[in-house]
């Protein structure tokens, strides 16, 4: 049996820091089968037409996270997104709110800078932890936070999050979801070291809950909802705190 | 090989143009003006019930009394619902997840909770106001 | 310190904003109803006086008015901001200060009654 094949006119965003000014858009027709994903006609294009573009790739399976573009506006892993579900003009630029280092590549020092700043690892306060000891989790414990475990950091949610684009000191979708993710790990003690830093004038306040990070996040880790919990979160301490009886 | 990474800023007052996402957003956003405004229409009645005399209710009454009002409440009531209630409705889930053991209660039963409850407290409102006395 | 601010301004703008996504089209279909012309027997002055005079009633209203407001207020901060208006702090003072204007007014109306 063969595949149908169709016609797809790419647009490409291209960007040569040392000759270009300003990024400008170059075309390329491929024939290709409906069960390519964009990635496959990049890949094919690197290959047969045009050996100098420049994108990230590697697993081609949704595991590695470097494979996320704008597809026709939309923030997504071009591994899983296919020419089926699209039209026959497909326009793919670097994903949206970040420099472009060149072509569809784009620089994520800024970001990478903030997932650190998350401490997106488990806290112990009695560290190191004796040699013999394990940090027992029962499964319901694992379920709370099990979603926001599945972020690949292909950073879709933060080409989404117009807070981010407008104010890039805004911390953003993912770093968010993964302090969110051990604050809700039974075997942390560090939720009040990421507080500082979470709440703070760049942390959760800056996100008005446009969702979109939500909707376009390839995994369903829903970044949104983990924000909005830890605004709920520091809410309800507060009036803990404040309330007789509770521990100030 | 230099780098040097080219910028593409956001506009900051028309982002939200060229996106249906954005643009649902900020249609949600502005449901704030109705709030506010009928905030305001219920400080005013209450300033005309706390002056003590029927006349002046009544007057308030009388002033609410026209099409252009009438006009205004029923496209406020379609828009304040689409955007407003239903919106803050589908959201709620994800602020206040609810997890019995290993198991996660759906967001949609939550929603419809909401809804549930929503109906049950505009009933009671409108019977409050006497609307459902025949 | 932030933090907590932050955090209680927040607080109250989602209490209101529940509120207001629960009650708000309740309240805009009796203000309908009014501008029909065909003004339900809770409204009429007796009724509603008697309402806004038990502690109950004022306690009702001030609550849904306080919160409703500070969640208006709250959001039209956020809606400046992405209508491009950077002066944060000049429109946070003005939108909590018509805020807490509308509040006290409400306070002292329902004092009155
Ligand atoms: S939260 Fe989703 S969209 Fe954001 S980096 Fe992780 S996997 Fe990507
Ligand atoms: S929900 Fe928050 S983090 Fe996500 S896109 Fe919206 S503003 Fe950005």
């Amino acid at each position: 049996m063969t595949l149908k094949t169709r016609q797809l006119e790419l647009e490409v965003l291209r960007y040569d820091p040392e000759k270009d000014s300003e990024p400008h858009f170059q075309a390329y027709s491929v024939s290709c089968p409906e069960d390519w994903a964009i990635l496959d006609a990049l890949n094919y294009v690197k290959e047969n037409l045009d050996t100098t573009l420049s994108y990230r790739w590697s697993c081609h399976m949704m595991v590695c996270g470097s494979c996320g573009m704008m597809v026709n506006g939309e923030p997504s892993l071009t591994c899983k997104t296919f020419i089926r579900d699209l039209p026959d003009k497909v326009r793919i630029e670097p994903l949206q709110n970040f420099p472009i280092e060149r072509d569809l590549v784009v620089v994520l020092d800024d970001v990478m800078d903030k997932l650190q700043r998350a401490q997106p690892w488990i806290i112990r306060q009695d560290d190191p932890p004796p040699p013999d000891v394990e940090y027992n989790q029962p499964r319901a414990a694992l379920y709370k936070f099990k979603q926001y475990t599945m972020c690949i950091n292909c950073m879709c949610c933060y080409a989404a999050c117009p807070q981010y684009g407008l104010d890039p000191s805004f911390i953003g979708p993912a770093a968010l979801a993964m302090a969110h993710r051990y604050n809700l790990d039974s075997r942390d003690q560090g939720k009040s070291q990421r507080l500082d830093i979470l709440a703070d004038h760049d942390g959760v306040w800056d996100c008005s809950f446009v969702g979109a990070c939500s909707e376009v996040c390839p995994k369903s880790v829903d970044p949104a909802a983990a924000i909005q919990q830890m605004k709920v979160d520091g809410a309800i301490e507060w009036w803990k705190q404040k309330l007789p009886g509770g521990k100030s | 090989m230099s780098r040097q990474p080219y910028v593409r800023p956001m506009p900051k007052a028309s982002w939200y143009l060229g996106n249906a996402r954005y643009r649902r957003y900020m249609l949600r956003e502005v449901t704030c003006l109705l709030v506010g405004v009928y905030c305001a229409l219920l400080i005013w009645a209450l300033a005309a019930l706390s002056s003590g005399s029927p006349e002046r209710w009544g007057a308030f009454l009388a002033a609410q009394q026209n099409t252009a009002m009438v006009v205004f409440h029923a496209l406020a009531l379609v828009y304040y619902l689409v955007y407003m209630t239903f919106d803050w409705f589908k959201l709620a889930p994800k602020a206040m997840p609810v997890q019995f053991g290993e198991q996660k209660l759906p967001g949609s039963v939550i929603v419809i909770g909401h809804y549930v409850a929503w109906i049950a407290v505009t009933l009671f409102v409108l019977w409050l106001a006497g609307v459902l006395q025949t | 310190m932030s933090i907590a601010r932050k955090s209680v301004v927040w607080g109250l703008f989602a209490a209101g904003g529940t509120l207001s996504a629960f009650l708000f089209p309740a309240v805009i279909a009796l203000f309908l109803l009014v501008a029909l012309g065909r003004v339900p027997p809770g409204l009429e002055f007796a009724n509603l006086q008697a309402f806004a005079g038990h502690w109950v009633g004022k306690s009702a209203l001030f609550l849904v008015i306080f919160l409703s407001l500070w969640h208006a207020a709250h959001r039209l901060r956020v809606v400046f901001h992405d209508f491009g208006v950077r002066r944060d702090k000049a429109v946070a003072n003005a939108v909590y200060l018509v805020a807490a204007i509308g509040t006290v007014m409400t306070a002292f109306y329902l004092y009155r009654i």
